[in-house]
């Protein structure tokens, strides 16, 4: 199996506002999201993070994506560093989140064809391209309809088509079904497997245990910032459902936690 | 390289030019300018042109024959009527005006007495109190006429004033233009800066922009570049409002004496390059603040104190032009100084290079400010 990405003793730390420890019950200012987080995804396969809210996935994505720095580790991608050249990385990944929105101002067209600029795509390909992502997306019809009256399934896709528009061989959704209806999340589930079956890496964060079990091939589990299983999703559940092995771990982690603070 | 920065521009500007509401916000300011200037402008003059149309009801007792002479001399537009009771009719705005005079006041005048004549009216309305001072004018004039010793000034056909109109327009335009104009390119940039990028980051698409390859300098070279044009268009539009606006405004006081024409093509050439550096730093500095802030309404917030402080600088323009080189190194202020100096035509190109070399050199420092605002996770994601 080739290498596509490594992620290796990562560690992010945030510093808390009052307001925030107030929300948080803590008196600590500091927060760490992410600590010492290691994994491997390999080409073609769909590599899922798997952990209850606030457990450090959106964190961890973000370093991926080099909008924030890891403070301690480091993560290739494609043997490029995201701390040494962030603007190399960005170049090879596709990042979809729901915190990234399109302007409401413009068309997905036009911002297609803008996020391809920016990308470098050659225009012939471009077109060709989106001829083909948007019929697939059922985008063509509203093509020419501006952002801001898109109904949120119809913005979701444009921003899923947008974010690999420039066909990056690894991809990265953050809670790719999130505030999805049933059919959009089943075209997004499916675009996610032909990406693999295309040789693609797809890295998604997730709190869904059926969306791992369906599409993903394996799995790594995060509680309080730090991977507590990482392996094939067969080898994690080891026999058991995701869910009840998912508690199995979570239990023994209280326990630990428990018995460290005591 | 250049490519990324040529297709920010591109979409800040599609951004702008594309929204009715924003092309308002930058043009309007101009367009309003002049109108009201001119408006302000035509009702000044109005107001001191005599109304032609208006008739005066006046009763007159015992109209000496001189007087009678004048009155019919002058194009007062009085027109004589008699009531029962005069005082009781001025006062309830029936009559304009009742003049009493005394019985044999030309013989009196001649024999070197002090007539009295009476004047009733009421200050209240407006008809009555023009009335009085035209009639009151009219007895000073025929007064002055009577005891007449020298004139001044009383050769029509002569200019007195030798000013000419080059003297008064720099004037006035020295006087007025520096901070009329450092306050609309300030509310010009005002209009577009924070809604381009605290606006983006407010909405979260800024974020959008941030996971692409391009560089954090040609993002923020890109919309500084576009906002620039944008506030540069606007700019403009201020400045020629104003231009054409000042002349409509002093036109009643100073007519044929205000000419903008007066100004050649290298003059305005320098104007341009000043207003076009000195928003460059405006941009720069209000894309600074719209970079920290974390909405739209908090820039807004943050930018006001700045706008109070560039108005004041602004107003340093009314105090003449300074001399001494080094004020030509302090931003904004020396802005003010050069355009002050250019309208009144008494200006060294030095100074002017100065200014320009010098704001382009902050807008720089800026530019690299915002770069690494923009490439600061702490300031780009703060909640």
């Amino acid at each position: 199996m080739e290498l596509a990405l490594q992620a290796t003793g990562l560690k992010k730390t945030f510093t808390l506002s009052a307001k925030q420890q107030k929300l948080e019950k803590t008196k600590n200012k500091k927060k760490v999201a992410v600590n010492g987080l290691s994994f491997d995804a390999y080409r073609g396969e769909i590599f899922g993070l798997l952990g209850p809210n606030g457990a450090g996935k959106t964190t961890t994505l973000r370093m991926i994506a080099t909008l924030i720095r890891p403070d301690e580790g480091d993560i290739t991608v494609d043997g490029l560093s995201v701390v040494k050249d962030p603007g190399g990385v960005r170049g090879r990944i596709g990042f979809l989140t729901s915190e990234l929105k399109l302007e409401d101002f413009f068309t997905p067209d036009y911002l297609y064809d803008f996020f391809s600029e920016l990308h470098g795509v050659d225009p012939k390909l471009r077109a060709a391209r989106k001829k083909q992502l948007f019929e697939q997306f059922g985008i063509d019809k509203f093509a020419g309809v501006k952002v801001a009256n898109l109904s949120t399934g119809m913005k979701q896709k444009a921003s899923l088509v947008i974010s690999v528009a420039h066909d990056p061989d690894i991809i990265i959704f953050d809670e790719p079904t999130n505030g999805l209806d049933v059919l959009t999340a089943k075209v997004v589930t499916d675009f996610l497997l032909e990406l693999k079956e295309r040789g693609k890496t797809v890295i998604v964060s997730t709190h869904i245990f059926s969306l791992v079990e369906k599409i993903c091939d394996r799995v790594g589990i995060i509680i309080d910032g730090k991977m507590v299983a990482c392996d094939a999703l067969a080898a994690v559940c080891d026999g058991k459902s995701l869910e009840d092995r998912f508690f199995d771990l979570y239990l023994a982690n209280e326990t630990q936690r428990g018995g460290a603070a005591e | 390289m250049k490519n990324n920065i040529f297709t920010v521009m591109k979409k800040e500007l599609l951004r702008f030019f594309g929204d009715r509401r924003m092309l308002l916000a930058i043009f309007l300011p101009g367009v309003l300018i002049y109108l009201i200037y001119t408006l302000m402008g035509d009702a000044m003059m109005s107001g001191l042109m005599p109304d032609e149309e208006t008739s005066y009801t006046v009763q007159i007792e015992e109209l000496p024959e001189s007087v009678e002479m004048l009155l019919t001399a002058s194009s007062g537009g009085f027109s004589y009527v008699t009531v029962e009771d005069p005082m009781t009719a001025v006062a309830n705005q029936e009559l304009d005006l009742y003049v009493v005079f005394p019985a044999d006041f030309d013989a009196k005048v001649a024999a070197l007495e002090v007539p009295g004549v009476e004047l009733y009216y009421h200050s209240a309305s407006m008809t009555s109190s023009t009335a009085y001072s035209l009639f009151t004018s009219l007895l000073d004039g025929y007064e002055s006429m009577l005891a007449n010793r020298f004139d001044v000034n009383a050769d029509l056909g002569k200019t007195y004033d030798l000013a000419s109109a080059e003297d008064t327009t720099g004037m006035l335009f020295s006087m007025l233009m520096p901070m009329l104009l450092i306050m609309l390119m300030f509310s010009g940039c005002m209009a577009v800066a924070p809604e381009s990028i605290a606006g983006e980051k407010e909405r979260g698409t800024i974020a959008t922009l941030l996971v692409t390859p391009i560089r954090r300098s040609e993002l923020a070279i890109g919309k500084i570049a576009a906002l620039s044009i944008i506030s540069l268009l606007s700019g403009l539009c201020s400045f020629f409002g104003v231009l054409f606006a000042l002349p409509n405004l002093m036109g009643g006081e100073m007519d044929g004496m205000i000419d903008a024409n007066i100004y050649g093509m290298s003059d305005y050439a320098w104007i341009l390059g000043v207003i076009l550096t000195t928003i460059l730093v405006f941009v720069s500095l209000i894309s600074i603040l719209s970079a920290l802030a974390a909405s739209v309404k908090e820039a807004s917030s943050m930018i006001s104190p700045l706008m109070i402080l560039v108005t004041l600088v602004g107003l340093s323009g009314m105090f003449g032009t300074a001399t001494s080189t080094w004020v030509y190194f302090i931003p904004v202020y020396n802005s003010v100084q050069c355009i002050s100096g250019i309208f009144s035509l008494a200006y060294q190109p030095a100074h002017i290079v100065i200014t320009m070399v010098v704001n382009c050199v902050v807008a720089g420092i800026f530019v690299f400010v915002l770069t690494k605002l923009f490439n600061s996770e702490r300031v780009m994601f703060k909640k």
